[in-house]
């Protein structure tokens, strides 16, 4: 059986395993690291659970190969918070109610993430249509968006404290 | 969904990338940015031996302007097409729909060249490579040839490329003066278009017209275009917009349903191309 060495940067740390060639990135998280936070949901590239950063840009890991990432950086849902401090995006969450089952959360927070760093001061328009690639079948969207666009203003008034 | 066992190997050149599919022949499938490939190789109705990643190779992934034409790298992602200066001031239709693809996920990895070689009806980008008359250049173990793009779609998920051959550069002549329009019909916002229609308007010449999903093939809607040279306004001859097509016929949308849409979004893209902005919008 053919194996290929993956060299992947993930939430800031080096991670090397040999793999086969036609295991998916999403696997790769959840049973070779024991990242557990990426969440597997419709397997076939629609509901975005299984959504995490690659280089800093929301993509599907259930539909890209682990070894199409050696060499990259890829961030998960376990790399956001700081030690015991949470992300403004899961904050948001928490105070918006922004989610029910949970499921979906995840990938949610990684897509809101990416889109508040390209774009800090999103328009209600500008979150739905980033999110566009998440499903949610609780149908929570509008504490969803209500929650990223709380995210989006404490990550504001943070940045113009440290001003 | 687990893939079938594969062999992999990484291309870092157009170069290399041939020689590794010379060495395989059919037994191998070029993997660019997965987005269509992977899904196909999950529901296992793709089990290619040897995979062949051409997603690295650098040299593809450009947009720049050469004489009357805009050169885009087969290894551009649809994000970056979209967002790109040039392609949005002059191919605005192919920037434009390149945004429309899927969902944000799937534009930072789906790439142009991988779309196009992979032949889908349903797909986006052709009709709008077909409604620019954009010419696909293809490299292969005799050295490169253009194919234009009205020859390039040959049927359902085949397209005129060879098993040796890779897909290169798509050239889309510059149309920064020529208004466009772009209307595609889904249930939710990243799904596959239900229909969807290209157009490239009016100077110098009639509006072109692209088709998604009415047919085996990405098609032009040649009776549209007929009619309008003939005279008709664009709302006349959209209703010739499902003549010649062959739509599939499925539970989310019947054949029947499906040319009634073309007409609509016919009419709707025609009218954006010629500056207007289409009623009840």
């Amino acid at each position: 059986m053919e194996e290929r060495r993956v060299n992947v940067t993930v939430n800031g740390e080096p991670k090397v395993a040999d793999v086969e060639p036609r295991m998916l990135l999403a696997h790769f998280l959840r049973e070779v690291l024991g990242l557990t936070g990426t969440h597997i949901g419709c397997d076939t590239t629609n509901c975005g659970a299984c959504t995490v950063n690659f280089d800093g840009k929301p993509i599907k890991s259930c539909t890209m190969f682990a070894v199409q990432a050696d060499g990259h950086e890829v961030e998960t849902v376990e790399g956001i918070s700081r030690a015991s401090e949470l992300h403004a995006v899961q904050e948001g969450f928490k105070e918006e109610h922004g989610l029910q089952c949970g499921f979906c959360t995840s990938g949610m927070m990684m897509t809101a993430k990416a889109l508040l760093e390209e774009n800090p001061n999103p328009t209600e328009e500008d979150v739905r249509w980033a999110l566009s690639g998440n499903l949610c079948r609780c149908t929570g969207y509008q504490n969803i968006v209500k929650s990223v666009l709380w995210a989006a203003e404490k990550m504001r008034s943070e940045a113009a404290v440290r001003r | 969904m687990i893939p079938a066992t594969l062999s992999y190997r990484r291309a870092s050149s157009v170069d290399e990338a041939l020689g590794m599919l010379a060495e395989h022949g059919e037994d191998a499938k070029l993997l660019a940015g997965g987005h269509s490939l992977l899904p196909l190789m999950k529901l296992r109705l793709a089990a290619p031996e040897v995979v062949v990643d051409i997603g690295r190779i650098e040299e593809l992934r450009y947009v720049r302007t050469e004489g009357d034409v805009v050169a885009i790298g087969a290894m551009t992602r649809h994000h970056d097409l979209h967002t790109d200066g040039v392609a949005g001031r002059e191919v605005p239709l192919v920037a434009h729909v390149a945004g429309e693809v899927g969902d944000p996920q799937v534009r930072h990895r789906g790439t142009i060249g991988g779309s196009l070689a992979h032949g889908d009806p349903a797909a986006d980008l052709p009709a709008a490579v077909l409604a620019c008359d954009a010419t696909l250049v293809a490299r292969g173990p005799d050295g490169a040839r253009e194919i234009p793009a009205a020859e390039f779609f040959a049927g359902l998920f085949t397209t005129a490329l060879g098993p040796d051959e890779i897909l290169t550069e798509i050239r889309v002549p510059r149309a920064a003066d020529r208004g466009w329009g772009f209307e595609k019909f889904t249930r939710r916002r990243f799904d596959w278009s239900i229909v969807g229609v290209a157009v490239l308007g009016g100077s110098p010449t009639q509006p072109a017209v692209g088709l998604v999903n009415m047919g085996e093939a990405p098609i032009r809607a040649t009776a549209v275009e007929r009619a309008l040279a003939a005279g008709a306004t664009p709302a006349e001859a959209a209703e010739h917009a499902a003549e010649g097509t062959s739509p599939p016929d499925e539970p989310h949308a019947s054949a029947g349903y499906r040319r009634h849409l073309a007409t609509v979004l016919t009419a709707r893209a025609l009218e954006r191309a010629a500056g207007g902005s289409p009623a009840g919008l």
